[in-house]
């Protein structure tokens, strides 16, 4: 199962790497990955997305609590919380082909962010699973690049993952 | 105060109450040997490799408690401490260690000697920090014994830049009396609802076992052990790192369990309704196969760390805690319980001993006394008797290791001092150095192969430089004894190197490192060398003891196989030594 561990680690070199080498040691799929710092400097918080039993995720949530430099983490249960991944896409275009792509970005909520004479990068934001939708809309000959960010997430009402 | 970084670091370990840094100099560290060769505080003990170093100072934290000391260089002296460094990760042991690095300027640039040792160890210590800025130094070393000594103890690494100890710079220097870091509290004690639970189970037990493992060592818990276990009047069984802990020769006590475990501790493993884990982490050694572990059983795990919870094996009643602190909760809550003084349970247990007192007729760690070959088990029964039992004893890895951990009865903890968990062959001897140090008045023995022996067989020249004098139990077998009954046992006796053409003359190599060397060859002298060799007070003896080498380390549970299912020594010996030669 699909689970979405979200995390507070202490901002000093080789926090990332920590955390990495702790799911190749032991084996844990990652789907993806993502850091960047908070409005407090010396914290990042990371977000990460991983698969596997209750019994793997528990171990999973366990292991990342030992890392010394781990100050605080939540895992996400599938209705708390709000979950939002950006993705970019260029396209091929073609004077026949312009039309609907822009109406399809449009249905996505999706913007267009760069057009050359051949070309769009369209941008679009929301849960993975709409993402994928989008990506599976476009005809794939045209795909030149897809770019993700990996999903963040974040706690719905007044709790808060903060120190 | 103003310090340079090399007079801080000194100056923290000093204040820190360290007495003992085990060390090789190099480059990288030449600015911190200069200042420790202006003070005598903190005495250096310089071994002759750095793995030698970190089982040294590994060995005198396994028999103190308190956190060893390592100083290596850069580059190759921080590689060749990793092993070192690894064996006390895997059995939670609390380390320091610090290594040099090249000048900070140069770091990532494949300078002399440079190595990522912050990267290279991230997977073996509990926690590592590279110092970037002098003034962080002395609340860094704070930081790393803090975090060693506390929780689920473990090694620490602090990587230093050259540049960082520069006697040229100087700041002001304050050694922090206490350190709060947000991010690691470790819990202390446990869950109240949980032990109440736990104590409804053990109240109501028709065949329980008392499982206790290193924790009960590490967290000074043995006193309390023995209280809770004698107010219950339970079998109880020590894994291999808990061995002491439980004193081997009361009569609850049923025996190591596990691989090489008695077949009554393994027995009552498996008929058990209740198992009480106890500091102990349900190692594959302990479990054998994992669908056939326990499976009648209830079972109440007490750890500190919470990742041991659960790990492998699914447990009824987890409760996160100090062992010690958990215990005695536990043992006012039984002592105050309305079912205690009337015991609900007393037939039930009565039964169960004796279901007990059956498989222990089994004797299943007999051996032939008739032999006129050197029986190893024999040896260590010597070993006991000759020192009374209080010795403390260091193995390396393999049969020896087995035989040791079988025959030797432990009746205190931090006695047995040997590599469980990463199980590291060479271990022995750089560990028996440091506990002699740490205990200059006790008996220290180290059990060894003459396999094991000869990987850190160098620091024979560190026993002498600061007279050490132990005493070096070499099982001679003329094989890898553990990896040859595997191969017997399950490659059709195809002795894959398993064996040494060339062995050296211990008693030569002995005398050639300064040491008393002593060869024997036959039973009837056994005894007669271990008391000649403890009556020589003040010096290393080496005993090179030329046991059968056909013996195997029975009871036996092979791979794939559960509790039930032990392999026991059938009649005496299963080849001769003809036939293997």
């Amino acid at each position: 199962m699909r689970h979405i561990i979200s995390l507070l680690i202490e901002n000093e070199s080789g926090a990332l790497s920590r955390v990495a080498g702790l799911f190749s040691a032991r084996g844990y799929n990652i789907e993806s990955l993502n850091v960047a710092m908070t409005e407090d400097a010396s914290l990042s918080r990371m977000t990460l997305v991983t698969n596997g039993s209750e019994q793997v995720v528990e171990q999973i949530v366990k292991q990342l609590n030992k890392l010394i430099d781990v100050v605080k983490l939540i895992e996400f249960a599938e209705t708390t919380h709000i979950e939002r991944e950006l993705m970019m896409v260029k396209v091929k275009t073609s004077s026949s082909t312009r039309h609907e792509i822009r109406s399809l970005a449009e249905i996505f909520r999706g913007k267009i962010l760069d057009v050359t004479a051949t070309t769009y990068v369209i941008e679009v934001t929301g849960p993975s699973e709409k993402l994928d939708a989008f990506v599976a809309a476009i005809e794939p000959s045209t795909i030149i690049e897809v770019v993700r960010s990996g999903p963040t997430g974040i706690s719905r009402g007044e709790k808060g993952l903060s120190v | 105060m103003e310090l340079s970084g090399a007079q801080i670091l000194v100056q923290s370990l000093k204040d820190e109450g360290v007495e003992y840094i085990f060390g090789y100099p190099g480059g990288a560290v030449l600015h911190l040997y200069d200042a420790i060769f202006q003070q005598d505080a903190v005495k250096h003990i310089l071994v002759r490799h750095e793995q030698g170093a970190t089982h040294a100072a590994d060995g005198y934290a396994r028999a103190t408690g308190k956190p060893g000391v390592v100083l290596v260089t850069s580059g190759p002296g921080a590689t060749n401490a990793v092993t070192g460094i690894a064996t006390a990760y895997m059995d939670s042991i609390p380390m320091v260690i610090i290594s040099g690095q090249v000048p900070s300027p140069v770091i990532g640039s494949d300078a002399f000697q440079e190595v990522d040792m912050v990267g290279i160890t991230r997977p073996c210590v509990k926690h590592n920090f590279l110092v970037k800025d002098v003034t962080k130094l002395a609340e860094t070393v704070k930081k790393a014994f803090y975090v060693a000594t506390t929780g689920r103890p473990g090694p620490v690494v602090v990587d230093i830049p050259k540049d960082i100890t520069d006697p040229n710079i100087k700041v002001p220097y304050k050694y922090p009396k206490k350190v709060v870091m947000r991010s690691y509290q470790p819990a202390v004690s446990g869950d109240k609802e949980q032990i109440k639970k736990a104590v409804e189970l053990l109240l109501g037990a028709r065949k329980p076992v008392i499982y206790s493992g290193g924790g009960v060592v590490l967290g000074e818990a043995s006193a309390e052990l023995i209280d809770f276990s004698k107010l219950l009047g339970f079998p109880v069984t020590n894994t291999l790192m808990g061995l002491g802990a439980y004193p081997a020769t009361d009569k609850q006590f049923i025996g190591m369990l596990g691989m090489h475990g008695t077949y009554e501790a393994n027995m009552a493993m498996h008929e058990s309704d209740v198992i009480i884990a106890v500091g102990a982490r349900f190692d594959d050694r302990v479990t054998g196969k994992l669908d056939m572990f326990c499976p009648y059983a209830k079972i109440i795990h007490i750890d500190i760390d919470p990742a041991s919870i659960a790990k492998t094996v699914k447990v009824d009643v987890p409760i996160v805690g100090d062992v010690k602190n958990v215990l005695q909760h536990m043992i006012s809550l039984l002592k105050d319980h309305k079912d205690y003084k009337n015991k609900p349970q007393k037939k039930a247990l009565e039964a169960w001993w004796q279901q007990i007192a059956e498989w222990q007729a089994v004797d299943c760690l007999a051996f032939d006394r008739g032999s006129e070959l050197i029986k190893p088990q024999y040896v260590i029964e010597q070993l006991y008797e000759v020192t009374k039992g209080n010795a403390y004893v260091t193995s390396d890895v393999g049969q020896h290791q087995m035989w040791a951990a079988q025959y030797y009865k432990f009746d205190k903890p931090r006695r047995w001092i040997n590599s469980g968990g990463l199980g590291t062959m060479g271990f022995g001897l750089p560990a028996a150095i440091g506990v002699k140090l740490a205990f200059p008045d006790a008996e220290v023995a180290c059990v060894t192969g003459e396999a094991s022996i000869q990987m850190c067989i160098q620091e024979l020249s560190t026993a002498l430089q600061y007279k050490t004098p132990i005493k070096i139990i070499n099982l001679n077998n003329r094989y890898m004894g553990m990896v040859r009954q595997w191969q017997e046992f399950s490659y059709e006796s195809r002795y894959s190197h398993s064996y040494m053409d060339t062995i050296p003359e211990f008693v030569k190599l002995a005398e050639a490192y300064g040491h008393v060397g002593m060869r024997i060859d036959k039973p009837e002298q056994v005894r007669g060398a271990l008391e000649e060799a403890f009556a020589l007070k003040d010096r290393t003896v080496f005993l090179d003891i030329m046991t059968d080498r056909t013996e195997n380390v029975y009871p036996m549970i092979e791979a794939g196989k559960g509790h039930h299912d032990m392999k026991l020594r059938v009649a005496t010996g299963t080849t001769t030594d003809r036939e293997l030669a």
